[in-house]
């Protein structure tokens, strides 16, 4: 399990932020992204996978949520 | 001399690699790579952020640098004790050039080093107690300071003393802040750690004391973050953002108070110059506060218009044209500085390899100049830091992290830039060989460098490293007549 924030890049897509590792990557999918349920599997453009507890969505972002890693890239 | 193709820096690199024993050869092979636009993503060619190599020469810093040298020190209105043995402090001791206004040794303190002085007791006992009692002479001695920060050398973590407890209790008697940093050097690989753990603490200790207090703001409130001040950096890019109608409340941390740290919350925009040493607070003001925060880069016209457009996008139109305004107004002095460092300096080579904002952010100063930068490194960027250093470097260019001595002098020797632009200790190597050069760390004594006001002294520093006659001096006399006879031998 690891700290993660998700906030909103330039051009309103998901950036993931991993700060024990200053990782920086685009949020290329989420499995859940509704109001009501949000979050489940993500994957990453690097090609790392996380996995948040599915959970209404985050009235404000960023948002600092904890991840499991399901597939880390490196 | 041309430029090297792909192919020919790729060779030069293995060429380089071949002197290291095999494992060696393997690990450093990931650190150096040739630039290639096409790539998204900067971990596909280069490796960074990883332990330097035992045995070779790296040119890197400790967290403890990170922390008091860079993020906390420039901090004027507070005092940074160096608890530990006395070497820390006193040998990094205003070697930045953090320039502030002030009266050191009375309200301002950034030049000054304080230490515990660590001996041998305080290691089999502990130093908690001779901390208790620094922090009550600092208060007798300096009254008008505004805070403490305790800045952990190694020692302390290693013994485990407890500073948190000894600065929780100071703060209570003094009701004044005391900051304890957990930046014991052998934290990390580098400086970058010492940075996130500084940034951290202010989090923690600073950042959240004057919510919901009453502050007077406009809507135009930003922030000045991860500018140090250096030769006066921060003065010459907050004239710009305050002619186009902007205020700045704080400014991080070069000439900066703890007061100003207080209220950035109250912030609309906190701009980010050195992302690497503060992106970590800049992104908890955004999740906490709802300060949205950007990267900006004034070094050089072109950058800074840009940026200076970038700036004005997240505000009003009369914000929109003041930034024209400002560009406008000094567009003839930079026409005139062009035109008189230009054909002096066109098509000049140059090689980089500094900390972790410089190597991309002074190529557009260089280029501005018609100058090329061929090769460019960092100490102690990561992934992120390749990623948008990709973009600005040109094809076939060379790139190196956390680069060794000797691989360092080996590429100047194959690639011979006119240029280089690194750090004190790499500066009398290049000097020797006959490469001018110039320290970009603390501008060579110079500065500053940042916005339209620097960009003029940045062109006259290069113009006067490259151009001096000095170079012509170095082949001695005697050797001279030999290639004078031979040349009319030929005739």
């Amino acid at each position: 399990m690891a700290n993660i924030m998700i906030r909103q890049g330039d051009k309103g897509e998901y950036v993931f932020y991993l700060p024990k590792r200053d990782l920086e990557d685009t949020i290329t999918s989420m499995e859940f992204d509704t109001p009501e349920k949000w979050g489940g599997e993500i994957k990453l453009n690097n090609g790392g996978a996380y996995y948040i507890e599915p959970q209404a969505k985050p009235e404000r972002l960023p948002y600092s949520v904890r991840a499991k890693r399901l597939d880390a890239a490196e | 001399m041309a430029n090297l193709t792909r192919e020919e820096t790729e060779a030069l690199i293995a060429e380089v690699l071949e002197v290291y024993p095999e494992k060696a050869q393997k690990d450093r092979k990931k650190h150096l790579a040739v630039n290639d636009q096409s790539i998204e993503q900067s971990k596909k060619c280069i490796t960074s952020n990883r332990k330097s190599l035992p045995g070779v020469m790296t040119i890197r810093g400790c967290a403890y640098a990170g922390s008091r040298g860079v993020v906390w020190g420039p901090i004027k209105d507070m005092i940074h004790i160096s608890h530990g043995p006395v070497g820390c402090g006193q040998y990094s001791r205003a070697g930045r050039r953090n320039y502030y206004v002030g009266t050191t040794g009375v309200n301002t303190f950034a030049e000054m080093n304080f230490t515990s002085d660590f001996q041998e007791k305080d290691i089999v006992f502990g130093g908690d107690k001779k901390l208790a009692k620094l922090i009550d002479e600092i208060e007798g001695l300096f009254p008008l300071h505004k805070g403490i920060s305790v800045q952990s050398e190694c020692p302390i973590g290693l013994i485990g003393d407890d500073i948190e407890a000894v600065s929780k209790k100071a703060a209570a008697t003094l009701n004044k802040p005391v900051v304890p940093v957990r930046c014991e050097g052998f934290r990390g690989v580098s400086q970058s750690l010492g940075h996130h753990i500084a940034n951290d603490a202010i989090r923690d200790w600073v950042l959240d004391k004057r919510d919901n207090k009453p502050f007077e703001s406009t809507p135009y409130d930003v922030t000045i973050i991860g500018d140090y001040n250096i030769g006066g950096d921060a003065w010459s890019s907050r004239i710009l953002l305050e002619e186009m109608g902007l205020r700045v409340i704080a400014q991080w941390s070069g000439d900066g108070t703890i007061a100003e740290m207080e209220n950035t919350p109250k912030a609309k925009l906190n701009l980010l110059h050195c992302y690497r040493s503060m992106n970590y607070i800049s992104r908890h003001m955004e999740e906490k506060y709802g300060i949205p925060w950007m990267e900006y880069n004034f070094f050089g016209p072109t950058k800074i218009a840009e940026s200076l457009r970038k700036i004005a996008a997240f505000f009003d139109d009369s914000i929109k044209a003041k930034a024209e305004e400002v560009i406008a107004k000094y567009q003839p002095m930079v026409d005139a500085i062009i035109a008189k460092y230009r054909p002096r300096l066109e098509g000049k080579r140059v090689m980089l390899y500094v900390g972790g904002l410089r190597p991309r952010h002074v190529i557009g100063s260089y280029e501005d100049l018609g100058m090329e930068v061929v090769g460019t490194g960092y100490e102690f960027a990561h992934g992120d830091d390749y990623d948008r250093t990709i973009k600005e470097m040109g094809n076939a260019t060379l790139l190196y992290d956390d680069v060794t001595g000797f691989e360092f002098e080996e590429f100047v020797k194959r690639v011979k830039p006119d240029l280089i632009g690194s750090g004190i200790k790499e500066k009398y190597i290049f000097q020797k060989m006959g490469i001018p050069f110039r320290q970009m760390h603390s501008w060579d004594y110079s500065g500053p460098y940042h916005g339209y006001d620097g960009f003029a002294i940045f062109a006259r520093d290069m113009d006067m490293t490259l151009n001096n006659p000095c170079w012509n001096k170095l082949t001695p006399p005697w050797k001279k007549v030999e290639e004078a006879e031979s040349l009319a031998k030929a005739a």
